[in-house]
């Protein structure tokens, strides 16, 4: 398992954002987190990443306790996170960006921080010159680059908070490939509210519902769960 | 004199300081409460007032009372046009962002501060008080098993001093009234609270600020005409009571009125007495250093009980 | 590119420098020289708040903990300059990593607070120990005791050369450490703090190393300034110092190079001309100030920069 959780659970105030999930993530899969909104999938993977202290519970990544760990120490270890709402350095130009995160794992090695550059880069399909200011894409573009800023370190858990949100079909479609490639070495925790791309890239589906793991299963499970069909794919 | 005559003079010339410090520290208090905005130009409207205080007794002339009467209703009035000004012209431009505020009252300070250098000049100018009564204290002493009350030689206080203890308390509870009484205290607690709500019900938020900035300085500025009988006017006089105003609205934490006079009492009290004692400056050292300890440790103050 | 470019833009401006020594007259060069030193003490204060985006009121303290940790040596103890040069310096370094540690538990406007009350109580601490610094009067060091090495630092030209020494010395530091990662990372820390925090920079020791930077390039400007004056003072502890690193750096520029060094002759000038008009010289620097955050919050380098070299360091 590259990632667990046993018990985690958030409160805000009385709310219970998140509670008691226990999560098992296997090395090298492509899991879906899906789930109506208010379901706790983004506050769940932020305890994940360690942007969100936990109200109680552990985090365990490739076998060791992350808990008390700050979330600068799980991303040193191997994790990615990109944010839900986009949030790139918009006054930095686009190779800035990319470069701040390959440099965070690479330090002063020029050279291989170019290389990662460009390779994240193209991977994503960012053809502008690198040194536009990033606040001057448009916004599906400043999408892409956010998931640049995560293929850039070369995560061995790339979490991905809803990355395909203001995308076009076209970048969608790309964008499936990407995560279809990437599959493998990286471990992928996609959260997404597009179900074409979450059937055609997961390769297990969690939902959750009410801050709590409702089913778990192959799509094609997902797919015919009653329970699931009742809570959010019911309506739709 | 023995120590606990001195004590009591002491305690008494504290409750002036603190006093004073009260009106002071609300008015910074409710500036930031309501516009989140640290108005480091504060103790210079505070010196306004006592400066404006002075023209207007010197301008007057007559009995010292009615010089003193005047400048009760005129020196908050031009502290408070100055800083509703200020407001206008240079913080609301800042859309109030709280860090290049900052910057700009510090650049209020100078300017007013120099440009009193200019007119009122580099010296100290004292106000005459309204009334000059002198009152002897009596002190209890043991005589044969009996208690009993007497006046030591030089126990004495000035009827001025505890007409400025009156009238702080007076004036506190008439803010109090007014927020928690009134349409007006509504309105500011509601621009407190959410600004863009405030503005969807009707209410013209820029207004609103304008005016409490004014308030805060005539808070401000009345402080001082209330102290300048007992100290004199003088253009560097704002960098004490700004520091002190500090310490009050953090220690009673960021933006609570009653938390601001709690602490306005406790350390007008204890800095007058530390400073009957101790060198001042080595209080000064220990409170500021305290005080920066507080907002490390406890940013919500130390009577404050939601985060700052 | 950019940083050839920049490299050059640097050497040309200490060329100069060095070059308006022989071409003013004297009293210009006695002035540079003070600017250029202030210029460290503005650049100091750039790398917290130009490059991190951390505004502190409190740089003061930095300023005097080297000018008094250098001044106080040699008046007492009868240190010679450089080792009480070492000690001015490590007396920053100390105070920084101090009160960073505890002032970056703070964000914001309680860090501006906090860095304001802590230079007040070294301020206040100053004049308590008047015994040994001679309070708001200060004490002069003897021209006897401020030569390094059989150079005469009180002399015109020595003066103005160990100024303009330290003053590149800060200058290309400064200029190399914003190309570093490091020097990135506090860009990156000052655009989107928790974006960087997010990328796995470890931004509570990135700022800690900040202010430590910034502190001890400030205390180096301090005990540069009392050897090269001759002069220790509270004054140099007090409020006023701390906003005028950050005026000069509105002014010249913040997040520039060059910008300190122009805010400072700037402002400097303007002072230099307004107090010989009017003994409320200090209405310049407010107005400055109101003016600058009103109108031109990227100050001369920065306006320079959006306008016309793209490239400007």
């Amino acid at each position: 398992m590259i990632l667990s959780t046993r018990g985690l659970s958030k409160r805000f105030g009385g709310v219970h954002a998140v509670e008691g999930v226990d999560f098992d993530l296997p090395q090298g899969q492509i899991r879906a987190i899906i789930g109506p909104n208010g379901a706790g999938k983004s506050t769940f993977v932020g305890l994940v990443s360690g942007r969100i202290p936990p109200s109680a519970g552990s985090v365990a990544f490739e076998g060791a306790d992350v808990t008390g760990l700050p979330a600068h120490r799980r991303i040193g270890l191997g994790m990615a996170y990109t944010f839900q709402i986009t949030s790139v350095f918009a006054n930095l130009s686009l190779h800035e960006n990319v470069a701040l995160a390959a440099r965070a794992r690479l330090g002063s090695d020029r050279a291989a921080v170019e290389a990662r550059v460009a390779s994240a880069l193209t991977r994503v399909g960012l053809s502008e010159p690198p040194e536009t200011a990033a606040g001057d894409l448009s916004y599906g573009h400043q999408r892409l680059l956010e998931i640049a800023m995560g293929l850039a370190q070369e995560p061995r858990l790339l979490i991905l908070d809803e990355p395909t949100q203001g995308l076009t079909d076209g970048e969608v479609a790309a964008f499936i490939q990407l995560v279809r490639d990437l599959g493998g070495p990286t471990t992928i925790l996609l959260i997404e509210h597009n179900m074409t791309v979450v059937m055609e890239t997961a390769e297990r589906i969690t939902v959750m519902n009410f801050g709590q793991i409702l089913a778990e299963g192959t799509p094609a499970e997902i797919r015919a769960d009653a329970a699931v069909q009742a809570a959010y794919l019911g309506t739709g | 004199m023995e120590f606990g005559p001195y004590l009591m003079l002491a305690t008494l010339e504290g409750a002036v300081a603190a006093a004073v410090l009260a009106l002071t520290a609300v008015g910074l208090s409710l500036v930031f409460g309501v516009m989140r905005v640290v108005n480091v130009a504060h103790g210079e409207f505070y010196m306004i007032g006592a400066v404006i205080a002075w023209v207007v007794a010197t301008g007057i002339g007559g009995h010292p009372a009615v010089g003193f009467v005047a400048a009760l209703l005129v020196a908050p009035l031009v502290a408070g046009s100055v800083a509703a000004a200020a407001d206008y012209l240079v913080l609301k431009r800042l859309n109030y962002d709280p860090e290049t505020t900052i910057v700009a009252t510090i650049g209020l300070l100078y300017i007013i501060q120099q440009v009193t250098l200019m007119t009122f000049g580099p010296e100290a100018r004292p106000v005459e008080a309204p009334f000059d009564a002198r009152l002897a204290l009596p002190w209890v002493e043991v005589v044969a098993g009996q208690w009993q009350l007497y006046w030591p030689w030089g126990l004495s206080t000035t009827a001025y001093k505890l007409f400025v203890i009156g009238a702080a308390v007076v004036v506190l509870l008439g803010v109090w009234l007014v927020m928690a009484r009134t349409r007006l205290g509504m309105v500011l607690r509601a621009a407190q609270l959410d600004p863009e709500m405030a503005r969807a019900f009707g209410i013209d938020v820029d207004r609103v600020y304008a005016l409490v900035f004014g308030i805060g300085a005539g808070l401000a500025a009345l402080g001082a005409v209330l102290i300048v009988p007992i100290q004199q006017a003088h253009y560097l006089m704002g960098g004490d009571p700004l520091l002190l105003s500090f310490i009050v609205v953090i220690i009673g934490g960021l933006g609570s009125v009653a938390g601001t006079v709690v602490a306005a009492v406790l350390i007008g009290l204890s800095d007058g007495i530390i400073s009957m004692f101790f060198s001042p400056t080595l209080a000064k050292i220990i409170a500021t250093v305290l005080v920066a300890c507080v907002l490390v440790f406890r940013p919500q103050g130390l009577f404050g009980t939601r985060a700052a | 590119m950019s940083d050839r470019r920049a490299t050059a833009l640097h050497a040309a401006i200490v060329a100069a420098l060095a070059a308006g020594y022989f071409v003013l007259p004297e009293y210009h060069s006695g002035n540079l020289a003070r600017i250029m030193v202030l210029a460290v003490y503005a650049m100091g204060y750039n790398i917290l708040f130009g490059y991190t985006g951390l505004l502190s009121l409190g740089h003061a303290l930095f300023f005097a903990a080297g000018m008094y940790g250098l001044a106080l040596p040699i008046e007492h103890l009868g240190l010679a300059p450089l080792p009480a040069f070492a000690i001015g310096v490590t007396a920053a370094f100390v105070v920084s990593a101090a009160i960073g540690a505890l002032a970056l538990r703070t964000v914001g406007v309680a860090f501006m607070i906090v860095t304001l009350m802590f230079a007040q109580a070294g301020f206040l601490l100053a004049l308590y120990f008047g015994a040994w610094t001679g309070g708001d009067e200060g004490f002069a060091i003897p021209q006897s005791l401020r030569s390094v090495a059989g150079i005469d630092l009180t002399a015109g030209d020595t003066r103005y050369g160990a100024a303009l020494v330290l003053f590149a010395a800060c200058l290309f530091i400064t200029a190399r450490v914003v190309q570093t990662p490091f020097g990135r990372a506090l860009i990156a820390i000052r655009e989107n703090e928790e974006r960087a925090r997010m990328l796995g920079y470890d931004v509570t020791r990135l700022k800690l190393w900040a202010v430590i930077l910034s502190g001890t390039m400030a205390g180096a400007a301090g005990a540069a300034y009392a050897l090269l004056f001759g002069y220790a003072g509270a004054s140099f502890a007090g409020v006023q110092h701390s906003i005028l690193p950050l005026l000069w750096v509105l002014l010249g520029g913040a997040g520039t190079t060059i910008g300190p060094l122009i805010g400072t002759g700037f402002m400097f000038y303007l002072i230099d001309i307004s107090s010989e008009i009017t003994t409320a010289y200090m209405i310049v620097a407010g107005l400055a100030l109101v003016l600058l955050v009103l109108f031109a919050r990227a100050g001369i380098a920065g306006e320079l920069r959006r306008r016309v070299w793209r490239w400007l360091p």
